[in-house]
């Protein structure tokens, strides 16, 4: 007890309600759905979480920039594409932020965009799939950690470079940082599926860029992003990077720029970077390089960045639902400045400026400011706003969530989060129309809060009922990967429009096998193709025989169900790679290389139905230059063709099957005998 | 002399509310299970068998082949070829007898009807008992000893974890309507006849004819 009571000290949660009290208010009974989708990026793990809110409950974890292996992403033949980048296929990326598409300031339930920090990408996930659909390289940037911030009607996804680097790449010492080194704003064109593209980037002065966002209503056309290291230091950053008052909130409007890219005032720099698209029909990715992008300058395109003196190494630059306010968050900052649109553009039009930098005004910071949140707590990274006036942001130092009112900047209510709260997240917290119920702590902290596990402990988020005056902590809960931002949408926006499966009749895999009849083997030179079907409970061919060792085998796997959640899955023996799951309607594709002779079982993974246990098969493999003949047994699908054909029945070939056929069949393996 | 009015337009509205049963699905068998909550369905229509949702059918087929039952092939059921034929010839032939009137006709042609209906119904269970019973036990993993598994021709029964329910759906909504006009025709047109030759007569004595 004495123990409890000396590790249960005074910092008894102070928003916290009975326990009675949150309970209720999380619960979410079973077979009752959740209100909102909650989309937490996975940060080290490359990968989103989805939970739902206010349960806490973890939904499904969607693989984007990292391998994964319980589906294959990223290992099967399809997927492999979509990791693809300039510098060859990467299996790993660092996730940090989630964006939801917009239109007219409100999320729409189209897209998530996130980003991949260490090999800059941004990367479309769609919403009625939940499977990153296109994933776009940004060149000339050195680390995208400010990204992606999307523009209120989904124009553009805003991507600014990290570390400033020689742009383009060059070999000069680190020396000649002030010199040679620069950093980039890149506008990525979003809002047409499969065609996403950096518009053009514009060259600004070698800070270190962060977060933004767009600006809404009267300042849609603009949008904010913070930059620290104005020192432009490149050594000991924690003390070089941290000596000036200010560093710069950059003020850009896009609209202006779009203009000048427009009427041919940007360079056209070649540099290459890849866009890899999973093709809708096919559900095969595709991987090609771009080779020039449109580069502004700010001399180029003047009056279309200015710089707003902000305090102090600034992370958040957020703009209220209003569209009027630009609040800061200042990691060093001891007040929140938040600066006033309006002001803004009576500066610009005053020329209200401190001085210019690469021919970037400085703006006067009193000439824009709107007020400052005084007492805010140590070290205020990001706000979020619920609609009703107020404004919540987080303070990682003091490790808390201070609510604020806009417009007389006192802080009206605090609330503790456990431990070391990065950002917060209100649902619709970025749109014109937040819903102001929920606000998620995200954390970097987790000790005590629930079983160790060892030196490394789960991830935390933190969920607070905000609907009255108080902040309420009314659950924790654990989650993947380290969760930098998140979204959350209202149920109600996606949940009816979420793919059940893939038609098998749309279905245009150059491989695919529509029927089992379709199924069988097919040898080019060393590689093996076997063409394989699988429904309830079998494949099709479930024996293979004739293969050699050191051929390239490559199972095409068609599941031919056409029934919500049954997805098949296919493993083999020895396969260093991964498995599959194949969802109805799918074909994905599985490569394995047979180091030695043998006979190797292989089996589905995913279970399907009663039988999941007996679907399996083998794949018999002989010396090379054996001289056991190629074949698959396909003596069930012959088996049933012939049952049904004795009833003078033909069986039904699944809808559009014949339709897609001559895609289908060009140039395919010719396989088994058919039975016909 | 002609039927009533009456009776002759019920046989003209029995005529086409069976040809409306063309248009609408004659009926409904439904399938439920614990895992498979949103239901599984099949509509019998007359010149075809589809799924309420687009794949039920092949997700139907699936199932059965558990258990060694045929696969449903629309195309392989004989009786969904002739009987629009059927059904367009009885409605044609129905406006005919109510155009011409004469009671003997529509008596004949409400018997007809009622008799095809009563076969197509028997037809129905047939088949349903064919697909039920004759299981191809040779290739069904899933076998119950003594268990078959036809569908009721109406109401619910249990199947294994299946719950399937069979029901007249619209069409046959129509269809039995149309019937029980058929029906009602010739009953009504005596009827109605017995008042006609009572007034008649009284009128004609009226008027001292008699
Ligand atoms: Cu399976």
């Amino acid at each position: 007890m004495v123990y409890g009571f000396a590790c249960a000290p005074a910092n008894r949660p102070a928003g916290a309600v009975g326990s009675a009290d949150a309970a209720n208010k999380v619960y979410v009974a079973p077979g009752q759905h959740d209100e909102f989708y909650a989309f937490m990026s996975g940060g080290f793990n490359g990968q989103i979480g989805v939970y739902g809110l206010p349960s806490g409950r973890l939904l499904k974890i969607i693989p984007v920039f990292s391998q994964f292996p319980e589906n294959g992403w990223g290992y099967s033949e399809e997927t492999k594409p979509m990791l693809e980048t300039t510098f060859g296929n990467i299996p790993w990326d660092d996730l940090h932020h989630t964006a939801l598409s917009q239109t007219n300031g409100e999320d729409d339930g189209r897209w998530i965009f996130v980003n991949a920090n260490n090999t800059p990408r941004v990367a479309r996930v769609d919403l009625n799939t939940f499977e990153a659909s296109e994933i776009l390289q940004i060149p000339n940037s050195g680390g995208n950690h400010g990204s992606p911030f999307i523009t209120s009607n989904s124009e553009y996804v805003i991507a600014s470079t990290r570390f400033s680097v020689p742009i383009p790449q060059a070999d000069v010492p680190i020396a000649d940082y002030k010199k040679a080194f620069k950093g980039t704003i890149s506008f990525i064109a979003a809002n047409e599926p499969g065609k996403m593209d950096v518009a053009f980037q514009l060259l600004v002065p070698g800070y270190d860029y962060d977060l933004a966002r767009a600006g809404k209503g009267p300042s849609k056309d603009w949008v904010f992003l913070t930059s620290y290291n104005s020192e432009q230091a490149y050594e000991k950053l924690e003390i070089n990077a941290s000596k000036a008052d200010k560093d710069f909130i950059a003020a850009i409007n896009w609209k202006s720029l779009e203009a000048c890219a427009k009427n041919g005032k940007a360079e056209n720099w070649p540099v290459d970077y890849t866009h890899n698209v999973m093709d809708e029909f096919s559900r095969v990715a595709r991987s090609e390089t771009k080779k020039s992008v449109k580069m502004l300058t700010p001399q180029s395109c003047p009056n279309s960045i200015f710089f707003l003196p902000t305090p102090k190494s600034p992370h958040g630059a957020d703009v209220d639902p209003s569209g009027e306010y630009i609040v800061a968050g200042g990691k060093l900052a001891t007040v929140i400045p938040v600066h006033s649109f309006t002001k803004l553009q009576q500066a610009i039009k005053d020329k209200a400026f401190e001085t210019e930098i690469s021919g970037i005004p400085v703006l006067k910071y009193e000439a824009i400011l709107a007020g400052e949140v005084k007492d805010p707590g140590l070290g205020p990274l990001h706000t979020e706003f619920d609609g009703k006036g107020y404004a919540y942001t987080s303070v990682f130092i003091s490790s808390e969530i201070v609510k604020w009112k806009l417009g007389t900047w006192e802080v009206v209510d605090r609330t503790p989060t456990y431990y070391s709260v990065g950002h917060l997240m209100i649902p619709g917290g970025a749109t014109t129309k937040p819903a102001g119920k929920y606000a998620v702590a995200l954390n970097k902290i987790t000790k005590d809060r629930y079983l160790p596990t060892g030196p490394e402990l789960t991830q935390s988020a933190q969920l607070y009922d905000i609907s009255g005056e108080k902040m309420k902590l009314i659950l924790d809960f654990p989650t993947t990967g380290e969760p930098h931002y998140a979204n959350a949408i209202l149920a109600s926006k996606i949940e009816k429009q979420q793919k059940k499966y893939y038609s098998l009749a749309e279905n245009r895999h150059p491989q695919v096998a529509k029927a089992e009849r379709d199924a069988g083997v097919e040898r080019k030179g060393k590689v093996v193709h076997v063409r394989m079907t699988a429904i309830r409970s079998h494949f099709a061919p479930d024996n293979i025989e004739g293969v050699q060792v050191g051929d390239t085998v490559l199972f095409h796997i068609t599941n031919l169900e056409q029934d919500w959640d049954i997805p098949h899955g296919f493993a083999i023996q020895g396969a260093i790679n991964s498995e599959l799951l194949i969802m109805p309607g799918e074909t994905r594709t599985l490569k394995w290389i047979p180091k030695s002779i043998g006979v190797f079982p292989m089996y589905c993974t995913d279970f399907c139905s009663a039988l999941h246990q007996e679907m399996q098969g083998y794949v018999r493999v002989s010396p090379v230059g054996s001289s056991v003949p190629l074949t698959a047994n396909t003596l069930k699908a012959k088996g049933q063709v012939a049952r049904a054909a004795q009833r003078g029945i033909t069986l039904p070939t699944p809808p559009g099957s014949s339709a897609g056929a001559v895609d289908a069949h060009a140039g395919h393996p010719t396989g088994t005998p058919r039975p016909r | 002399m002609p039927a009533s009015l009456r009776a002759r337009l019920m046989v003209a509205v029995s005529a086409v509310a069976l040809a409306g049963a063309l248009f609408f699905p004659l009926w409904r068998v439904s399938l439920t299970a614990p895992q498979y909550p949103e239901g599984l369905g099949m509509h019998i229509w007359a010149h075809t068998v589809s799924g309420v949702e687009p794949n039920d059918l092949q997700n139907i087929n699936g199932l059965n082949h558990y258990i060694g039952m045929k696969t449903i092939v629309p195309e392989s059921i004989p009786e969904l070829r002739f009987m629009p034929a059927g059904i367009v010839a009885m409605s044609v032939a129905g406006l005919l007898v109510a155009a011409m009137g004469r009671r003997r006709w529509i008596l004949a042609w409400g018997s007809t009807l009622l008799l095809s209906a009563v076969v197509g119904l028997v037809d129905f269970w047939r088949w349903e008992y064919d697909y039920g019973h004759n299981l191809d036990l040779e290739h069904a993993p899933i076998q119950v000893p003594g268990m078959s598994y036809q569908p009721p021709l109406i109401g619910s029964k249990k199947l294994l974890n299946f719950t399937a329910t069979s029901l007249p759906a619209t069409g046959g909504l129509l269809a039995i309507a149309s019937v029980i006009l058929a029906v009602g025709a010739p009953l009504v047109a005596r009827h109605d006849d017995a008042g006609r030759r009572a007034s008649s007569t009284a009128h004609s004595r009226a008027r001292g004819i008699a």
